[in-house]
């Protein structure tokens, strides 16, 4: 039960990834591919109706990892007490920004508002980065599960590290770079015009350097975390992930130079899926490895809620995810196609 | 006090709720006044009430946005600060806190987006659903919460293991606990009315600088009839409802809302008065001889127990707090039936619109039930202490024990300044979709803003 909850789990989040990862990559470019004002509302056009829903699979799929592994939520977001409370503080920066960006009236305030969403759209993608680096790495648990990690110390991965530290850092500059290429993708599929041209250029050079910071994270997470290896040699099958992972990146090279905005989209997509679904692969049975005592860490089986809750979890979770995918795919329907300049400019 | 990781988290919890809460109160009251106006756009086919009802999503959709990013801490908060609550209780509200990602917020993000960005296209009958699903979103993600908050006031179907880790026995006993019922119906009719007192403010304040009359006239009407049912319902039978759920279940609760010190027989109830702890009696008391009595136990003579039969560690630890804050909240609840009561007769008598008193009255009342919403979860939140679950965990053993205090103080340092300037942005957004109005007859473009 523990088992089918870890991978409910990863698969919200991954989800979350790949959907809200477009539109932070959308906040990170718009900048750079969008140059007027109507191009800016063009690319801000093509997340609006979806980016909030997009958020909730951040909240439902935190709310899903409370109720199937109460130990771990409370030891990890306390332990990650002050990058959780700046993320949180980003998420209210970004999402303010792109409504308020519709209520003030004035011509200093469309700049400001697209500068903030930018800045906190690029520290988001790189925070999640670094949180996901930290769980791999592992944390310095007690006995009791409990830790606190300030932001950095050394910035050396060691039993004193703090949330930033090189390994970490290089994972937040991999999914920045990762997301914003998924940006530019999105941008460049829902645009047209010079926005699509400028969104394709900057994807065709960031697929390389994707490339490059993903072969570096995976060499450096085997360095780190010398366990994951242990996992992939036991689990032959589990070279699905990665292969995913390559496929999608040769894909993203292959449908861009055939000019398939879509299947190009569609490849990042798998990228993202892959590594993340990779990721989690390799850490399992834990959830958040020690770095002090192996035996301290928060596996499925000692964080996991007790089993009546999650068979009745399964019920609902089954029914409520059944009918939020069927709204999430009509409401994508509903705003298929490209967004023309103006056309849902004025928001509401 | 100030110095004390476990003081700095709590200031931290209350100023974020309630600060959050200014948003759902109003989008969910608003939720159940767009439906209306949706259906009563539908049965007459009159493009006023789509225009109203146009309207007032805008101000749904930024009291939505702000209460989204709000709440979102409030999630995050129960594993940052309340790690060893987290860790004791996650399995039994985990299910009701996930229950409302899963259930409510793709629900109500999908369908609203679809209703601000998709009139054209979604036709009258499927605009009409997008309004009805995100009725049925907010309320539902309305009664989660309260049935979440119900289980720490009157914890049922749960299990203590072993190691002190709680998990569910019944699952239909957390969702249909007595307590959440009576909680839900009380909590959401003061929504109501908070959304009620705004569409009748702005509809006054139209009708008074007399600009967009037509729209001004249905919005106070909707108002004043959908308010004054809810004002009393809300004192009867919810609010006598959820009284007798305190005094069952948390009489030491009941006695600091009351101001009660001695137990005694025929109890009065205190209209005004300020306690004093330290001597154990409340000053300058305006009794109701017997009535407390009468209203909790239904018998003149009832003894109410006081304070001072309970163990003091077991006191409620800011009674002045619980007895002001649940005070005002009645206060406030009977000003409101007063108000709409005198405007629903001016309106049946066709002469409210003319009545600039009662309409002013009307346009200052609007900040009241904000108010008065925020003192009722106060109490119910000041007067459960010192307990975090009622009988099973006190606040203090439920913090995350390792969090400095320095930390706390950082993080409570930037929610004060960052909800700050959401409130500043909040009310000029307001202020400027109010000042361009609904759109008069003649311009009805779609999508006209």
């Amino acid at each position: 039960m523990g088992t089918l909850w870890f991978c409910i789990v990863a698969v919200m989040l991954a989800v979350y990834v790949v959907l809200d990862g477009f539109d932070l990559g959308a906040g990170i470019v718009h900048l750079v591919v969008a140059h007027t004002d109507a191009e800016r509302r063009m690319v801000l056009g093509s997340i609006g109706p979806v980016w909030d829903g997009n958020e909730v699979w951040l909240i439902a799929g935190g709310g899903t990892l409370y109720f199937a592994f109460p130990a771990l939520y409370a030891s990890s977001f306390s332990g990650f007490y002050l990058p959780l409370m700046i993320v949180l503080w980003l998420l209210t920066l970004r999402g303010v920004a792109v409504e308020f960006r519709n209520h003030t009236r004035g011509a200093i305030w469309a700049p400001f508002w697209d500068a903030v969403f930018a800045l906190a759209s690029l520290l988001l993608a790189v925070f999640f980065g670094a949180a996901l680096g930290n769980v791999v790495r592992g944390v310095p648990l007690d006995a009791g599960g409990r830790f606190f990690e300030p932001l950095w110390t050394n910035f050396l991965p060691g039993p004193n590290a703090g949330v930033l530290d090189w390994y970490t850092i290089l994972v937040g500059v991999a999914a920045l770079a990762a997301l914003t290429l998924h940006g530019a993708l999105w941008v460049a599929l829902k645009t047209d015009g010079e926005v699509t041209l400028r969104a394709q250029r900057l994807a065709n050079r960031l697929v390389w350097i994707v490339a490059a910071l993903t072969v570096a994270i995976t060499a450096a997470s085997f360095h780190v975390q010398p366990s994951l290896a242990t996992h992939f040699s036991g689990n032959s099958w589990g070279a699905v992930f990665p292969a995913l992972a390559i496929l999608g990146l040769a894909g993203i090279v292959w449908f861009s130079w055939r000019g398939r905005e879509r299947n190009t989209f569609l490849a990042s997509c798998a990228y993202l899926l892959g590594m993340l679904t990779s990721a989690a692969f390799s850490l399992y049975p834990y959830v958040l490895p020690a770095s002090t005592d192996p035996t301290f860490g928060l596996t499925v089986h000692n964080a996991m809620a007790p089993e009546y809750g999650l068979r009745i979890g399964l019920i609902w979770w089954l029914i409520g995810m059944t009918l939020a995918t069927g709204y999430t795919v009509y409401a994508y329907r509903s705003f298929s196609g490209k967004v023309k300049a103006g056309a849902h400019g004025e928001g509401y | 006090m100030l110095e004390n990781a476990l003081t700095v988290d709590r200031l931290q919890f209350a100023f974020t709720v309630t600060f959050h809460y200014i948003f759902p109160q109003l989008t969910m009251g608003l939720a159940l006044l767009i439906l209306v106006m949706k259906s009563a756009a539908l049965r007459t086919g009159d493009a006023r009430w789509n225009r109203a009802a146009r309207f007032w999503a805008k101000i749904f959709g930024i009291s939505f946005a702000l209460g989204v990013v709000t709440g979102i801490p409030m999630e995050f908060q129960f594993g940052t600060n309340w790690a060893e609550f987290s860790k004791t209780a996650g399995a039994v509200i985990g299910q009701t806190l996930a229950m409302e990602g899963v259930f409510s917020f793709f629900l109500e993000s999908s369908f609203l987006g679809l209703f601000l960005f998709g009139e054209k296209r979604l036709g009258p009958r499927g605009h009409w659903f997008a309004a009805f699903a995100m009725f049925l979103g907010s309320w539902l993600s309305g009664y989660l919460i309260v049935a979440t908050d119900a289980w720490m006031q009157h914890p049922v179907g749960y299990t203590i293991g072993p190691d002190g880790r709680m998990g569910l026995a019944s699952f239909w006993a957390l969702l249909l606990n007595r307590w959440a019922l009576w909680q839900y119906a009380h909590t959401m009719l003061g929504a109501t009315q908070t959304a009620c007192f705004a569409v009748a403010a702005v509809g006054a304040f139209y009708l008074l600088s007399d600009r967009h009359r037509a729209s001004a006239q249905l919005f106070v009407r909707t108002a004043v009839i959908v308010g004054v049912c809810a004002a009393m319902l809300q004192l009867w039978p919810t609010g006598d409802g959820q009284g007798r759920m305190v005094a069952q279940y948390q009489p030491a609760s009941l006695a600091a809302m009351e101001g009660i010190f001695h137990s005694e027989r025929g109890a009065p109830i205190a209209i005004l008065g300020q306690p004093d702890v330290n001597n154990r009696s409340l000053d300058n008391p305006l009794f109701v001889p017997r009535m407390l009595s009468f209203l909790t136990y239904r018998s003149w003579s009832a003894e109410v127990r006081g304070l001072d039969s309970f163990n003091q560690e077991d006191w409620p630890d800011q009674i002045p707090l619980v007895y002001f804050s649940y005070h005002i909240m009645v206060g406030l609840g009977t000003i409101f039936i007063a108000i709409q009561l005198l405007a629903a007769w001016k309106l049946f008598r066709g002469k409210l619109y003319e009545s600039r008193a009662m309409l002013w009255i009307l346009l200052l009342a609007f900040p009241l039930p904000f108010i008065a919403n925020m003192a009722g979860w106060i109490t119910a939140e000041t007067a459960r202490q010192p307990w975090l679950i009622m009988g099973l965990m006190r606040t203090q053993q439920g913090v995350s024990q390792q969090v400095p205090a320095g930390d706390a103080w950082f993080t409570l340092l930037g929610f004060l300044g960052l909800d700050a300037v959401l409130a500043i942005l909040f009310l000029y957004s307001l202020y400027s979709a109010i000042d361009r109005g609904p759109g008069d007859d003649g311009d009805d473009v779609l999508g006209a803003a």
